[in-house]
């Protein structure tokens, strides 16, 4: 049960990213979140309700992207997505692939944020 | 009002994975191989590293530990039996270690410089899955897995599996007692991570040590950097 850590450095980073934009209000939050990084979509989701409270990003939304584990299998070469977590192996030749690409992902994407006109910056 | 999308493709752990690097860049210099040790509770994590600790100092090794946990210094005290030095970090109620924690109890570390150590282990708090998201620094991830727990864990739990580059199966002595399945225990890690090592241990007849410690001076003997 790590996300409401997760969660926290997300609030934190986003609210860093708003000294730059004084003024303005969080309506969504998008991560990007490897299916390898043992993290759970809905307890994120439950985590972010807490977390916001009484912070700039009150009442956004957060937008979980999935990312696919990707492996490059080094006996054909192919690079792919695996057909199971429970199974590292090519999805071309069915090769046992040790040689993860993508999938570990934990990122912030991007914010969405709504200024007021005044506070806009020429 | 006006939206607008601001983009930011920032790690949500680069605070940690900034301090892991710049600790991994520390014990490279410093010439300590160290390990962090993961498993759930119960494994038998500290016997199997106190077992280590004990068997590294015979043959002349440096050595010391740091154990994390919740609460308590039980454990830290179970591994100073071997005679090493050994630091308790507690979490209170923080479920994993991260780099801060090991950075701030490596220093004022009494009697122990990194550079006089040949190998430091992390011996994480028992969990399964959040560890697998905080790199400390560490040259090795092991993941630990007894033979009580169930021959399928590391298809439950990839993760740890999948980010590790040793698997040790505790509890050797009574796998024959409950009904361990060898062959599905490794054909399921590997499934998980292809070409990890393996190895079968008994922490207590010492069953499996001698594989396991000429393991750690093999990946002692490579260049760290």
């Amino acid at each position: 049960m790590h996300e409401l850590s997760i969660v926290s450095s997300v609030v934190e980073s986003v609210v860093e990213t708003l000294e730059k934009y004084p003024g303005a209000r969080v309506t969504e939050v998008r991560l990007k979140v490897g299916a390898l990084a043992a993290v759970i979509e809905d307890s994120l989701q439950f985590c972010y309700g807490i977390a916001i409270e009484d912070t700039p990003l009150a009442g956004s939304r957060l937008v979980v992207n999935v990312v696919p584990v990707t492996v490059h299998c080094a006996a054909c070469g192919a690079d792919g997505p695996i057909k199971s977590l429970q199974s590292f192996s090519c999805p071309s030749c069915g090769e046992p692939a040790s040689d993860v690409r993508g999938g570990r992902e934990l990122e912030i994407e991007a914010i969405e944020i709504e200024e007021a006109e005044e506070s806009v910056k020429p | 009002m006006t939206t607008r999308i601001v983009e930011l493709r920032q790690g949500i752990l680069k605070k940690n994975d900034e301090l892991a690097r710049g600790l991994r860049g520390r014990f490279e210099a410093a010439g300590v191989l160290v390990l962090n040790l993961v498993s759930s509770p119960g494994t038998g994590k500290t016997a199997f590293l106190e077992r280590t600790l004990r068997e590294l100092r015979t043959r002349g090794s440096r050595v010391a530990a740091l154990v994390g946990d919740l609460e308590t210094d039980n454990d830290a005290r179970r591994l100073a039996a071997s005679g090493a030095p050994v630091r308790q970090i507690n979490t209170h109620g923080i479920c994993h270690l991260e780099a801060e924690m090991v950075g701030r109890h490596l220093e004022g570390w009494d009697g122990v410089e990194l550079g006089a150590l040949d190998y430091l282990f992390i011996e994480n708090v028992g969990n399964l899955v959040c560890p697998s998201s905080y790199d400390l620094g560490e040259r090795i991830r092991v993941a630990l897995l007894s033979v009580t727990e169930g021959e399928d864990k590391p298809l439950k739990y990839p993760t740890l599996f999948n980010s590790s580059d040793a698997a040790v199966i505790t509890k050797m002595d009574i796998a024959e007692a409950v009904g361990f399945d060898r062959d599905a225990a490794h054909a399921n890690i590997r499934a998980i991570r292809p070409d990890i090592h393996i190895f079968e241990t008994s922490a207590k007849t010492g069953a499996g040590m001698d594989a396991w410690l000429e393991y750690l001076a093999e990946r002692k003997a490579l260049p760290l950097a």
